[in-house]
């Protein structure tokens, strides 16, 4: 077990958001949180991150208790990035990628010809290379978020947490984010955790699928074990057929709702 | 693209970095030259040479050795401070508005100042800037203390602001009352207040040196934490950094700087203000670079403004802060209207 939750109760103040929860996240994979608004998914994501201390229970990393290893320590092999982060205006892609180096460095060795070459190559992988000198503010939500993902693996990590990589982006960037994030998992290995909320897009892009409801794990599995018409039911309250996805056969979801008839 | 081509260009950016540096610190050697050879008695840059280096007892050369070259070296630490500090500031509080002032330690020093004089009986210069120091540490504390209540895991930007403005508010209140009933208070506050970095002496700039550097050093070690701030804290967080040793370091850099230069040299409007937008348009946002250039733009803007105030109103002289502020105001308003004030 790469990164595990024993027992965490987690919330904000009075108000407790997961009590007595259990996961755990194996090495190589790549993990999709599911679940429906305010279920606590990115509370828990927060949490693995050491971005929020348990109340209750706590966070291993590699086994070891993740409060008690120096954040900077943590940074080394986890990196986090946030739903909706924002930026100072005018700050270019390659400062921002060259912020990722921040836990490689220390005071008085503010640069390294290995910061150099993790920066190069974390834009080259996201293809941002020929932007690198273009502020932020100035690129498309994809070419942003790519950015975003760009620093987190200058970093180095081998262990990604995501928060909502997908959030506001139109449904072509969304696959175009997602396929950079399996090229990741493929590339190298790297563990990742995402939350994401488009169902058929986490079932396409994710190795397990974690259903959460009311601060507590329903269902966790492949995807083809998770997503079905009674667990969406379940979880979601939601009345849905699931048929297999013509493209990649994973589980496509499709909502009855109400609809126009077809004559 | 490989990631081979990307590494030249990113020596680049480094190379144009260091660039802008060598010119700033260029530009910053000119102010100084100007600053000790310009005056109501002009001394050719040889003749001062010769003064610095084999001091006789002619009449420039005591002008040189025990005015002017103490007032350029306080032109250029109190440069120095304000520029970090107002760039520090700015980037801890993410408010493009902000200058050292926000920490309360202009009131604070004013404060100190004025009860020294009528309480304490201090009537000398180095006792005044004394007491205006401690009395900056001690209202910066204070704010940094009030902006913490309530909050968790240290103040947040926006409760230091308001703690910042209140604690200020009060002081300021409680100095103009006190000055009304004291002919003497009254007249070193008005002098300080304008803000004047001549006629100190050399003690003056020993005095407030240690405190200037510690800050400085504070400041670079503080850059690197900022740059990481800057993306908001769970990002900053995620990073490895220590948020609220990071604002508590910033915190304290910037009450030693500004403390000491205000103590010093009197409220110099602006350059705390002002500095940072121009240093950032040449470095953009790194805290690594903003705050080096901030210190030598501070410093070489400091020295010009005194140069230019020694010149204008022959016999007399205009003080610095009087010069900053005529000359900061417009060219303030400039900036604003050029481009927008960035989000930080």
């Amino acid at each position: 077990m790469r990164l595990q939750a024993a027992a965490v109760k987690l919330g904000y103040g009075d108000r407790t958001i997961v009590d007595g929860l259990d996961l755990g996240i194996e090495a190589g994979t790549v993990t999709t949180i599911i679940g429906p608004n305010g279920c606590g998914k990115s509370t828990l994501l927060r949490a693995l991150g050491r971005l929020l201390k348990p109340q209750g229970g706590e966070v291993l990393l590699d086994g070891k208790r993740i409060d008690r290893i120096p954040t900077r320590e943590v940074a080394k092999v986890l990196g986090v990035l946030p739903q909706a982060p924002t930026a100072p205006e005018g700050l270019t892609v390659a400062d921002l990628v060259a912020r990722g180096r921040h836990p490689h460095q220390t005071w008085y060795r503010q640069w390294s010809t290995d910061d150099e070459s993790a920066v190069a190559e974390a834009l080259t992988m996201t293809g941002l290379a020929d932007l690198a000198e273009r502020p932020l503010d100035e690129l498309s939500g994809g070419q942003r978020q790519r950015a975003w993902i760009s620093m987190a693996l200058a970093q180095g990590t081998d262990l990604l947490l995501l928060d909502e990589p997908t959030t506001f982006l139109d449904l072509a960037h969304q696959v175009e984010v997602l396929e950079l994030v399996r090229r990741l998992h493929h590339a190298s290995g790297r563990t990742i955790v995402m939350v994401l909320h488009d169902l058929n897009l986490a079932a396409r892009y994710a190795d397990r699928l974690v259903a959460m409801r009311g601060g507590r794990v329903i269902a966790a599995g492949e995807p083809h074990e998770v997503l079905t018409e009674e667990l969406l039911r379940e979880v979601f309250e939601l009345d849905a057929k699931v048929i297999p996805d013509p493209v990649a056969g994973t589980p496509l979801v499709v909502p009855i709702g109400t609809h126009r008839q077809s004559s | 693209m490989s990631a081979t081509a990307v590494a030249p260009r990113l020596h680049g950016i480094r190379h144009r970095r260091i660039t802008v540096l060598a010119v700033l610190a260029a530009a910053v050697l000119a102010g100084v030259v100007l600053s000790i050879t310009i005056g109501s008695r002009s001394v050719a840059p040889l003749d001062a040479w010769h003064a610095l280096t084999a001091p006789g007892d002619t009449e420039s050369d005591i002008i040189i050795r025990s005015l002017r070259v103490p007032r350029t070296a306080l032109g250029v630490l109190s440069g120095l401070a304000l520029g970090v500090a107002g760039a520090l500031m700015q980037g801890h509080t993410r408010n493009p508005l902000a200058d050292p002032g926000l920490l309360g330690v202009t009131q604070g020093a004013a404060f100190a100042m004025v009860a020294s004089i009528m309480w304490l009986g201090a009537s000398s210069l180095l006792a005044y800037i004394w007491f205006g120091l401690a009395g900056a540490l001690v209202a910066s504390v204070g704010v940094f203390a009030l902006g913490m209540v309530g909050g968790r895991g240290g103040p947040t930007p926006v409760t230091l602001a308001l703690a910042g403005t209140a604690v200020s508010a009060f002081l300021y209140a409680l100095t103009s009352a006190l000055v009304l009933l004291d002919e003497q208070a009254m007249d070193v506050f008005r002098f300080w207040q304008a803000g004047s970095i001549a006629a100190r002496g050399p003690d003056v700039v020993w005095q407030v040196l240690p405190f200037i550097a510690a800050g400085l050093v504070l400041a670079m070690i503080n850059a690197p934490g900022l740059n990481a701030l800057s993306l908001g804290e769970d990002v900053a967080r995620s990073l490895g950094q220590h948020i609220a040793l990071t604002r508590t370091v910033g915190v304290a850099a910037v009450t030693l700087l500004s403390g000491a230069a205000v103590a010093a040299c009197g409220a110099l409007a602006f350059v705390g203000l002002i500095v940072p937008h121009l240093a950032r348009a040449l470095s953009g946002t790194d805290h690594r670079w903003l705050i080096p250039y901030s210190g030598l733009l501070g410093a070489a803007l400091v020295l010009l403004a005194d140069v230019v105030g020694r010149v204008v109103a022959p016999p007399g002289e205009l003080e610095v802060g009087v010069v900053l502020a005529l000359i900061g105001a417009p060219f303030f308003v400039a900036l604003v209207r050029r481009r927008k004030p960035v989000r930080l």
